[in-house]
């Protein structure tokens, strides 16, 4: 299992190659894609140990980090959910296989189960309207979705 | 370098510019003021606000003017009918994700979004829509940050990364969503903000304001039991005028002194009184580091913004640091002790008030360290603008009130503490006084030039005793950065270093009076006037040298024996430690 001490001595690595090329500064994007590969997502100590390596002030980093939504500043859960609430799969009934999601994991958009098994986003059209409405867990595609068909793929992942 | 001489024609007539400059700085030489909102001549180039738009002909939409450049031939337009609607919008549609309280707003009749909505003719809000709400950070002791103010413009984000060099503040997120903030929206009190106040100072709303005590000081002075102490610092008096319509560069001491004493404060102290006695001690241990007691080159340090600058940004720097407590937090520790044995009172029955140019001496004030026997040596730091506002407040005419002396026995000073307000000042005033106390002889030359004026870093050199005592001066903590870095490389090149935190020194302070209707914020001509005042009370005083002050040699007669003596160091003297979060100085990066 990789460590935590293995990940940083990856990301180090990284940057110091980063750090040998031209223009190290304009790699920061490169950089938090790597640590995010690493960590699964941008915590305050990563942001602060590759401000201190590259040189970077970490309000800079900060305003990189949230400026675009692939980057995550709060840990994912194993599964991420996204739901489509698009044109087609609004008019089907993904308002309510939405809200089945949110009452049986309790949570909201955005946001991990506490027992860090699922984070629930929302998606605008997955290219799929035929299936309508779907959701997408990781990279497989659920169409044709029921508030009761939705809850019983939920519980597939649990056992 | 001149550019290439061109004609462009402006609303329909012809004129002659060069190459190389915007739109706006032609059109600024021509007598046109394009209105203008994130644009700073000081700050790089944002064009974020659009407001200064133009219409370019041949162009498909309008261009911003502060960042297109002209060429030969340019026919531009900056008022036709269209431009003035478009600019309207602009500036209604900024408006509209503001909120509607400019009544109850501390920039109220000071704001430059207020003035230009004035100037666009807006009568009526024709945008309605969501509005960003935000809470406010009320962390530091200094500065408060509003971001439902914010009208994005990026003027604290260029100054505190281009001017300061601190790179506390950036824009997170994005579109509506996007805040200026510190890195991970941590609260200002846990972040590297130095408390300098530059981005109160830039910000054209309300977004920044200096964290204000006046209620609670308002209060404290209808409190008959207590002895109410203030002390004024220099570069207070040769701005406070400006909050009351005057010109820049007339200095006020006395008028400020009779207007404290009608706001109820019993006692007025000068904080030259101190800053004399900072020379005493400062040129003592300066002569003890030249003669190999402790590390060369010898910083100052009587600006807070920049103690918690080197403490956060310079750790390396810290055994340069003079021991020195500010002039403020000297006395603000003869108050709590040598003053209160002499009117028989508990310093815990003593109020202490600092009136300072400066956000970063709340700070300062509040710092644990700097307690004397358990009490602050200063219980309230208000700033030049919040003092001013109390006088009005209190229906004092500052203007036409008759002028009163300071008090004794902390209350008189030499020429030499009346310029640590400008930059090169606390080295000039040094010099006086080391050279005297090393050779015995009087140095006739006073007036360094060298030292005086607006450059970034300034040098100079004097003679003491045959040898050569090389000295630097820098003011703004990014010309700091620079200064320190030459005296790392070369650690011989410098005996001494003077480093205020902001432009100008302290009386370009993050306290002072926002700009007015005819100037601009950090206005190099307007701090020019301010210097001079100083420099013109200087030359007005019969005692030019800290250490010929009569009060400060009884002071030393009669409680504190001599520089660098124990009571001194117990009283006047401290330590600065190394604090996280870690500041970065970027090398290249253009950082936003």
């Amino acid at each position: 299992m990789i460590t935590t001490e293995d990940r940083k001595a990856v990301l180090k690595e990284f940057m110091q190659k980063v750090k040998e090329q031209k223009h190290p500064e304009s790699q920061l994007i490169a950089i938090l894609h790597k640590a995010q590969e690493l960590y699964g997502y941008l915590e305050q100590p990563v942001m602060d140990e590759i401000a201190l390596t590259m040189n970077i002030p970490t309000a800079h980093i900060w305003g990189v980090a949230t400026f675009y939504h692939y980057f995550n500043l709060k840990p994912k859960g194993r599964h991420t959910i996204s739901v489509c609430l698009g044109t087609a799969c609004y008019v089907k009934g993904a308002g309510q296989v939405l809200e089945a999601i949110k009452k049986e994991l309790k949570l909201e958009i955005g946001q991990t189960t506490q027992d860090g098994m699922f984070t629930l986003a929302e998606t605008r059209c997955l290219g799929t309207c035929g299936l309508a409405p779907v959701m997408m867990i990781d990279e497989k595609i659920y169409g044709n979705l029921t508030p009761k068909k939705t809850v019983e793929i939920l519980n597939s992942f649990k056992k | 370098m001149e550019g290439k001489k061109i004609t462009i024609s402006i609303d329909g007539k012809l004129y002659q510019t060069q190459e190389g400059l915007t739109i706006m700085q032609a059109a600024d030489q021509m007598g046109f003021h394009i209105p203008r909102l994130c644009y700073h001549p000081k700050l790089s180039i944002e064009g974020a606000c659009r407001v200064c738009i133009v219409e370019v002909e041949g162009m498909r939409s309008y261009v911003a003017s502060c960042a297109y450049p002209v060429s030969d031939g340019m026919k531009i337009h900056t008022n036709t009918q269209e431009i003035r609607r478009a600019r309207r919008d602009i500036v209604e549609l900024i408006l509209d994700n503001h909120p509607q309280d400019c009544h109850t707003c501390e920039r109220d009749s000071n704001c430059e979004l207020q003035r230009l909505a004035s100037s666009m003719g807006i009568r009526k809000r024709h945008f309605e829509g969501e509005r960003k709400q935000y809470d406010k950070d009320l962390s530091s002791t200094s500065v408060v940050r509003d971001p439902n103010k914010c009208i994005l413009c990026g003027r604290c984000v260029r100054i505190c990364s281009e001017v300061q060099k601190i790179s506390n503040l950036g824009f997170a997120h994005r579109g509506f969503q996007t805040v200026v903030m510190p890195a991970y929206n941590m609260p200002f009190k846990d972040s590297v903000c130095t408390a300098c106040g530059q981005c109160i100072n830039v910000c054209p709303t309300a977004a920044f304001v200096e964290k204000v005590y006046t209620q609670d000081l308002f209060q404290k002075l209808n409190d008959p039991k207590i002895v109410k102490v203030a002390q004024i610092a220099p570069s207070v008096r040769a701005a406070i005028g400006e909050a009351f319509g005057l010109e820049a560069g007339r200095a006020m001491e006395k008028e400020l002194t009779a207007a404290l004493r009608r706001l109820g404060f019993d006692y007025v102290f000068d904080t030259q009184f101190s800053a004399d006695l900072t020379i005493m001690e400062e040129a003592s241990e300066f002569l003890e580091r030249l003669q190999g007691k402790g590390k060369l080159p010898m910083v100052t340090s009587c600006s807070s913004a920049w103690m918690k600058c080197v403490e956060q940004f310079h750790p390396d720097m810290l055994e340069n640091i003079s021991t020195c407590k500010s002039p403020m937090s000297m006395m603000g520790a003869l108050i709590r002790t040598y003053f209160a044995d002499k009117i028989k009172k508990e310093p815990k029955d003593i109020l202490s008030v600092a009136i300072m140019c400066c956000t970063a001496k709340k700070y300062e004030a509040a710092r644990p360290e700097l307690m004397v026997n358990g009490l602050p040596a200063v219980d309230m730091v208000v700033t030049t603008r919040e003092i001013a506002w109390m006088i009005k407040s209190a229906g004092i005419d500052l203007l036409h009130i008759k002028g009163e002396d300071f008090d004794e026995p902390l209350g008189l000073s030499s020429g030499a503490g009346v310029i640590f307000g400008a930059t090169g000042g606390v080295m000039e005033a040094a010099i006086r006084t080391a050279y005297e106390l090393y050779t015995g002889e009087t140095l006739l030359d006073i007036e360094l030039e060298s030292l005086r004026g607006f450059q970034g870093i300034k040098e100079g050199a004097i003679t003491i005793d045959g040898k050569e005592i090389r000295v630097a001066v820098a003011h703004g903590l990014g010309n700091a950065v620079t200064l320190l870095d030459m005296a790392r490389k070369e650690p011989e090149k410098y005996h001494f270093i003077e480093i205020m935190g902001c432009p100008g020194g302290c009386i370009g302070g993050g306290g002072q009076p926002y700009a007015g209707l005819n100037s601009i914020p950090l206005d190099e001509e307007c701090l020019k006037k301010r210097a001079h005042a100083l420099y013109d009370l200087d030359r007005g005083k019969t005692i030019r040298r800290s250490h010929e002050n009569p009060d400060v040699q009884r002071l030393y007669k009669e409680f504190l024996g001599r520089p660098l003596s124990a009571k001194s160091h117990q009283l006047l003297h401290t330590h600065y430690k190394a604090k996280e979060p870690r500041g970065i100085i970027p090398q290249e990066l253009k950082v936003r």
